[in-house]
């Protein structure tokens, strides 16, 4: 360390900088117990510091993310009442035999998955699309960034709210203009296939302008040689998205589809307050019933807390083997390329 | 010390001067066409509709709602509505409680995501690299696995029903730590921390004098993305704040919905009353926020 304070800025009456500088002994016995202080304190301070400064963070996270989601997984081996919390029976796996034997697990479980594709993958397309335009010499482009950007700001509530309205099977404004072309009127509640678009229309509408702002930033960053000389080897436009673009975008896709799924594998505001008879059943038919309201209809209305902790373990679980899957598509792509 | 803070002008204007031409962004030399400009007209009416009917809808009254055609256009009942649905969700004390809870949650997560992002951006030790993974990991976990232990913890604590409980579990952002790590790496270069610690600042004082005016711009967007996001988060304050007693806007919005004879249009006024202000920051902020965002989709 060439830049310790100690021996960098030698005081001025010593007669200053480098050349004339004088043997260490002729400094006083004092100044050379206050310098060797301050360097330890100096030392000390640039070993522990670095580890003070990421100790809230951690000790928060101990707290309140990684103590809770050991103990759910705990939890989920017991069975717990939601009226005696601290009444832990061991049960071994029998939550977990119990929900996989529910029929409601595997119903919540397809919902889930149906809504989050129908949720994911319009949403991503046209978030690329919507990117690729923006990404374009445009009069006022920061404005339709920002109009994106508004159902970002709204709230689950507030828009799940609004959107039960404009999906009303007799007044909706939805079934209205659906009667204008010529179409009958769609029961959005309660149809199984209509209640699922409904409930992946909320998402949609709420993440694709966020995930359009993120591929943007993403084809800001690819350099123009790659298209000059693509252009050059006489690739028109659209071969230039499929052969330029998509392949430079390929970590930023995955990761939108990473965090995507994680959002779809829990949602929960949308499809409970969607439902109009108020439940936490995900519909009369539990037609839009995900696993995250199955999960509080098990702990909060059912008061089973061990069982809804299976599911919550069974959702991570679910999580890390998509996790696991992301990765290896992602080394596969980088080998490849 | 103030030296020291002259430097991070230049280095502004380096990071800028690396990612400005802007004839090197992908088609960023091309003008849009006729077409673009009608795709993304369509697209902001999509986005804003939901929002404007929001406004017309709670303009009327519930029985010309469940009319059709439904009404396009505003009607006299707007300000009746506010106040009725600002009083029935007691929604004057469910604004105070969230203005708290997202302002200390937001300033929180800044202070603590700078002074560890940076410890990651810039400074080695031992363990660094694991603590990072850890990091990066706990974005990918959702907050949905924790709620049944944390409720648990709550209840314990006899934290039910009040604010704490929701505060103190939203502190933790793996976000934030990643966000401003990523942003320090680029727009604080190490040399400017050298000349700090060659005239003997401390490391509290580099952060204090250095590290926080660079990460200024970073810490606003961040503040501002992290007070949206608790200001909107539905899920734990729904669960932890079920009583009677002080919701948050969400909360207190979803509870209009869920009474045994909804008026729509008063729920609807709820609803716009509950996403106002963040309409509002955002189209003050809007633009800073949209550069967050991009910035913090970048890999650096």
């Amino acid at each position: 360390m060439a830049t310790r304070h100690d021996t960098a800025a030698p005081p001025l009456k010593e007669g200053g900088a480098a050349p004339g500088r004088p043997p260490a002994d002729a400094v006083p016995e004092a100044d050379k117990r206050r310098r060797a202080r301050l360097s330890r304190r100096w030392q000390r301070d640039m070993r522990w510091s670095p580890y003070a400064f990421v100790s809230p963070f951690f000790l928060l996270f101990l707290a309140f993310g990684l103590f809770p989601l050991i103990y759910t997984g705990w939890a989920s081996l017991h069975t717990v009442e939601m009226t005696a919390p601290t009444d832990m029976e061991w049960a071994g796996l029998r939550n977990y035999t119990r929900i996989f034997d529910d029929d409601f697990f595997w119903n919540a479980a397809k919902n889930t998955l149906t809504i989050g594709i129908i949720s994911t993958v319009p949403q991503l397309l046209m978030a690329m699309g919507i990117a690729h335009i923006l990404n374009y010499k445009l009069r006022g482009s920061t404005f339709y960034r920002v109009m994106m950007l508004a159902p970002y700001a709204t709230s689950i509530a507030a828009a799940s709210l609004v959107f039960v309205l404009l999906f009303g099977r007799d007044y909706g404004m939805i079934n209205w203009a659906l009667n204008a072309v010529g179409f009958d009127n769609i029961d959005w509640q309660n149809d199984k296939w209509a209640s699922q678009i409904a409930v992946s229309s909320i998402v949609i509408w709420r993440w694709t302008g966020y995930n359009a702002l993120i591929y943007l930033a993403a084809m800001q960053a690819i350099p123009q040689d790659l298209y000059e000389s693509a252009a050059l080897d006489g690739a028109n436009r659209w071969r230039q998205f499929i052969h330029v673009t998509l392949p430079s975008l390929r970590p930023t896709i995955l990761f939108t589809v990473v965090v995507s799924t994680i959002g779809a594998s829990q949602l929960f505001g949308e499809p409970l307050l969607f439902d109009a008879n108020k439940g936490t059943s995900g519909g009369s038919q539990h037609q839009f019933q995900t696993l995250g309201l199955y999960l509080y209809e098990q702990g909060w209305v059912n008061q089973h807390l061990g069982r809804a902790s299976a599911i919550a373990w069974t959702m991570f679980l679910i999580l890390i083997v998509i996790g696991i899957v992301n990765y290896v598509i992602s080394r596969r792509l980088r080998a490849s390329s | 010390m103030t030296t020291t803070l002259t430097p991070v002008e230049p280095t502004d204007q380096k990071t800028q001067r690396v990612r400005r031409p802007k004839s090197a962004r992908a088609g960023g030399q091309m003008h849009a066409g006729p077409i673009a400009y009608v795709i993304l007209a369509l697209f902001t009416i999509g986005s804003l509709f939901p929002l404007v009917w929001t406004a017309i809808a709670a303009s009327r009254d519930t029985q010309r709602l469940a009319q059709t055609p439904p009404p396009f256009w505003f009607g006299s009942n707007l300000f009746d509505n506010l106040e009725i649905a600002w009083n029935d969700a007691n929604l004057g004390e469910a604004f105070i409680n969230t203005t708290f809870v997202a302002g200390v949650s937001a300033v929180t997560i800044v202070f603590l995501s700078t002074i560890a992002g940076f410890a990651f951006a810039k400074l080695r030790f031992k363990g660094r690299g694991a603590m990072m993974l850890i990091v990066i990991g706990t974005m990918m976990v959702p907050p949905q696995l924790s709620v049944i232990p944390l409720y648990m913890m709550v209840a314990e604590l006899g934290w039910t029903d009040q604010l704490k409980a929701v505060i103190f579990p939203s502190l933790v952002s793996a976000f934030g730590v990643f966000f401003m790590r990523q942003y320090l790496i680029q727009a604080l270069p190490d040399e400017i921390i050298e000349a700090a610690r060659v005239d003997g600042a401390s490391s509290w004082r580099v952060v204090w004098h250095v590290v926080f005016p660079a990460a200024r711009p970073a810490m606003a967007v961040l503040g501002m993305l992290m007070f949206v996001q608790t200001w909107n988060d539905f899920l734990w304050p729904f669960l932890v704040l079920t009583q009677t007693g002080s919701p948050t806007v969400q909360v207190a919005v979803a509870g209009l919905g869920r009474g045994f004879t909804p008026d729509q249009s008063l729920i609807m006024a709820g609803a716009l009353l509950g996403t106002l202000p963040l309409l509002i920051v955002f189209a003050i902020f809007g633009k800073q926020i949209v550069g967050g965002i991009m910035q913090g989709a970048v890999k650096g």
